[in-house]
């Protein structure tokens, strides 16, 4: 049984559940507590001891039904099974004339396998197939691209070999019990691929899923494909929940900064001046306000709609976030993008300023006109956009009075740089009046710009 | 120990339990089972007024300890938690002894010979004797054992957590000038949450993590029986039925277990034999607790009564 809890773990890591060394001990001991006979409370027991919120819960109970949903081998049918596939395949030639004359003249002569499959007894045939893949070690798979050699390897580990020597020779001397066995056989094929279709499912998740998530990271956001939108915007999601916890702790020890020596003067008046208690000044700190003006013309939209979930999901972090989208003019977006979800929010935003073709000088003329007020000297503006303003007029002296008016200004650019400055690229005019021009056309390189935007303020 | 029920199996605890009046469910009732086998804190996390609080109360009751409560909040620290010098004793004795302390130290010629006699016996005043205990180290002083509540551990800082680790692990403490402290009778620890901040993975990892959430329509019915049992069936199964409609609305705040024993004690007071639109267009702001939740569900109040009607003649 150990065994199989052991199994159990590595395929609930696959479910996305952090099960840790400790914490698998733990579940044993529940487990030798609860006992195995009842499933329900097995099922308790287990999500008790590993999952450690409500969403893991949901992940765990999956992975339990799915993992016990195959009849598992149990501690004394694989050590029976095991003896009668290696030894008695070699022996049952001679020895099998007395023993099987009970059962009948065809299976006279024949293999273990071929007679489990003709007595057609399901329970020994699962048994079997749950030992061979043990013996074939199939909780190490982990590419859909592997199912064949498993599946190969768990008949050889069944006996396969011997059993299609049975079938020549039963196709010389008894066809129609050929033709019986040939049909077994099929049904065991498909008996064995579902195993490892099923074993697919438990033990390859994990791989698979950083793999898939190492790909995403490093896809460029504005090719992406619509199947993957949903699996992006769960990562934009992750990266946001790294970027929380990392920023929204305050660390006491740094704000510490000079001695502020009227406060310690006055404290230690009692003793005639000398500094018994010092008091410090404390380094004050800004929660980041960000001012976000996002393209959201064709080739940029898609950037720009992860860009803004992110922003958006840093409530901890960041104190005040306002966000503007334009194409050829500019409106806020910020109300939407809180009250709705990111889909219709997305969706709500395109239909209003979306699909034009950008005008940055235009926009940056209705900005200046509504919101210019909003800039503080604690304002982070970060522009969002490929500067490409169709050969209008870029009005960079609007991007200089924002600068002005701003802590930073960080222009992120989904185009490589070697564009930049290229056509009708704007790029190097605006860039003189930003702090920081950074590319930004995968999630690895959004994650890095904003968290480098948050620690300015830390 | 021998007043302690021994508690053999699950079902004993489930039905422990609701000898104290909490009607668990299969899952509550394997989570205590389980503590107290492998000797593990229980973290408790849902929503408000699902019995959170109320399940360390009855664990309490059941198995006849003290219980011990430790509510958190913003700034909570060692000295309130955990235990405390009392100054004043301290201070108060220094001048009491202090002749004695002269007679002790008139004896020594120099200097180094009075600090010598002084260290023999300096701890004096560092004693148990001048600790004051705080809820933890209560908790763990407890001979019979005891059940320690620490409640909404998220409104705690992040800082407080740290220090629960050594208890919630290894039932001890340290005690810099006195050493460690053992439980000698490791405590039945329960740890409540509203899920405010995630909690730290560590703090996680050293318990049980159960979840409560809003009840199945017959545990509830239980509930209500067990805790209002002047109300009839009849009504308690239309009022349970009409709070399940309720919750499926999207509301601010849904009204929880609490909240349906509340409004089933009102309409025990009002002496409502079933429920009709009127009384319970009345009663609406014992169940929903802001303007904006009351008036989104009254436009439904005569449906969801329907409802739970109709679901009464299946169910």
């Amino acid at each position: 049984m150990r065994e199989n809890l052991h199994r159990f773990f590595r395929a609930a890591r696959g479910a996305g559940v952090h099960v840790s060394p400790a914490e698998s001990i733990d579940a044993m001991r529940a487990v030798a507590q609860v006992g195995l006979s009842d499933r329900a409370i097995l099922r308790d027991a287990l999500l008790l001891t590993l999952a450690k919120s409500q969403d893991e819960k949901l992940a765990l109970g999956d992975c339990f039904d799915l993992f016990f949903s195959q009849p598992e081998p149990r501690q004394d049918q694989p050590e029976a099974d095991n003896d009668d596939t290696s030894p008695d395949a070699d022996q049952s030639p001679p020895s099998g004339a007395p023993g099987d004359a009970g059962e009948g003249q065809p299976s006279q002569g024949l293999g273990p396998l071929a007679q489990m499959l003709l007595s057609q007894d399901r329970n020994a045939i699962a048994a079997a197939i749950a030992s061979a893949s043990g013996a074939a070690s199939l909780s190490d798979i982990r590419y859909s691209t592997q199912r064949g050699i498993f599946s190969s390897r768990i008949l050889d580990a069944m006996g396969l070999q011997r059993l299609r020597d049975d079938l020549d020779e039963l196709t010389a001397t008894n066809p129609a019990l050929a033709e019986r066995l040939r049909a077994a056989l099929d049904g065991l094929r498909e008996a064995v691929r579902d195993t490892v279709s099923q074993g697919l499912a438990l033990y390859a998740r994990e791989e698979a899923e950083n793999l898939r998530n190492e790909i995403l990271r490093n896809a460029p956001l504005a090719r992406i494909e619509r199947r993957q939108v949903a699996e992006m915007r769960a990562l934009i999601r992750q990266i946001a929940r790294r970027l929380r916890e990392r920023y929204s702790k305050p660390r006491k020890r740094q704000r510490r900064g000079h001695l502020d020596v009227r406060r310690t003067l006055r404290r230690n008046a009692a003793w005639g001046g000398i500094p018994f208690l010092t008091a410090w000044k404390r380094k004050h700190r800004d929660r980041p306000k960000i001012v976000a003006l996002c393209d959201v013309s064709g080739s940029v939209a898609q950037v720009s709609d992860f860009f803004l979930l992110l922003i958006h999901s840093l409530h901890e972090v960041v104190d005040d976030v306002r966000s503007f989208a334009f194409s050829s003019h500019l409106i806020e977006v910020s109300e939407i993008l809180e009250s709705k979800s990111p889909e219709e929010a997305m969706s709500e935003i395109m239909s209003k300023v979306g699909f034009g073709s950008s005008d940055y000088g235009s926009s940056l003329v209705d900005f200046e006109k509504e919101f210019m007020s909003t800039l503080t000297p604690r304002t982070t503006v970060i522009v969002l956009g490929d500067a490409r303003s169709n050969n209008l007029d870029p009005r960079a002296d609007i991007l200089r009075r924002i600068s002005e008016r701003s802590k930073r200004l960080v222009w992120l650019n989904p185009e490589g740089r070697l564009a930049w400055g290229f056509g009708d690229s704007e790029m190097p005019r605006y860039a003189t009046f930003c702090s920081v021009v950074r590319q930004c056309a995968t999630a690895q390189q959004l994650e890095r710009a904003v968290s480098d935007i948050v620690a300015t303020y830390q | 120990m021998a007043d302690q029920k021994a508690s053999t199996s699950i079902e004993a605890v489930e039905s422990g339990l609701a000898a104290q009046g909490y009607i668990a469910s299969r899952q509550i009732a394997t989570a205590v089972y389980l503590s107290q086998q492998i000797e593990k804190p229980i973290l408790v996390e849902g929503p408000a007024g699902v019995g959170k609080t109320e399940l360390a109360k009855a664990i309490a009751a059941w198995r006849g300890m003290k219980m011990i409560r430790l509510q958190c909040y913003e700034g909570l620290d060692e000295a309130k938690a955990l235990y405390e010098w009392k100054y004043a004793k301290q201070l108060l004795y220094t001048q009491i002894l202090k002749d004695k302390l002269g007679e002790v130290l008139g004896g020594a010629q120099t200097l180094h010979a009075a600090l010598d006699q002084l260290h023999d016996f300096g701890d004096v005043f560092f004693s148990k004797e001048f600790v004051e205990p705080r809820p933890l180290l209560q908790a763990l002083e407890q001979p019979g054992g005891c059940v320690l509540l620490i409640d909404e551990i998220d409104k705690s800082d992040a800082e407080f957590e740290s220090l629960l680790l050594e208890i919630l692990s290894d039932f001890q403490v340290t005690i810099p000038e006195l050493g460690t402290v053992s439980a000698i009778t490791p405590p039945t620890v329960i740890l409540t949450s509203n899920s405010e901040r995630d909690l730290g993975d560590a703090l996680k990892r050293r318990c049980l993590h159960l979840h409560i959430g809003f009840p199945e329509q017959r545990l509830e019915e239980r509930i209500v029986e067990s805790r209002v049992p002047g109300i009839s069936q009849a009504l308690r199964r239309q009022m349970v039925g009409f709070i399940h409609e309720i919750r499926s609305l999207d509301l601010k705040k849904l009204p929880s277990v609490s909240e349906t024993i509340d409004w089933a004690r009102v309409l025990v007071l009002l002496q409502a034999s079933e429920l009709d639109s009127e009384i319970v267009k009345d009663t609406l702001n014992v169940l929903l607790k802001y303007e904006a939740d009351i008036e989104a569900a009254t436009p439904q109040v005569t449906t969801f009564i329907a409802k739970a009607a109709r679901s009464n003649v299946f169910g």
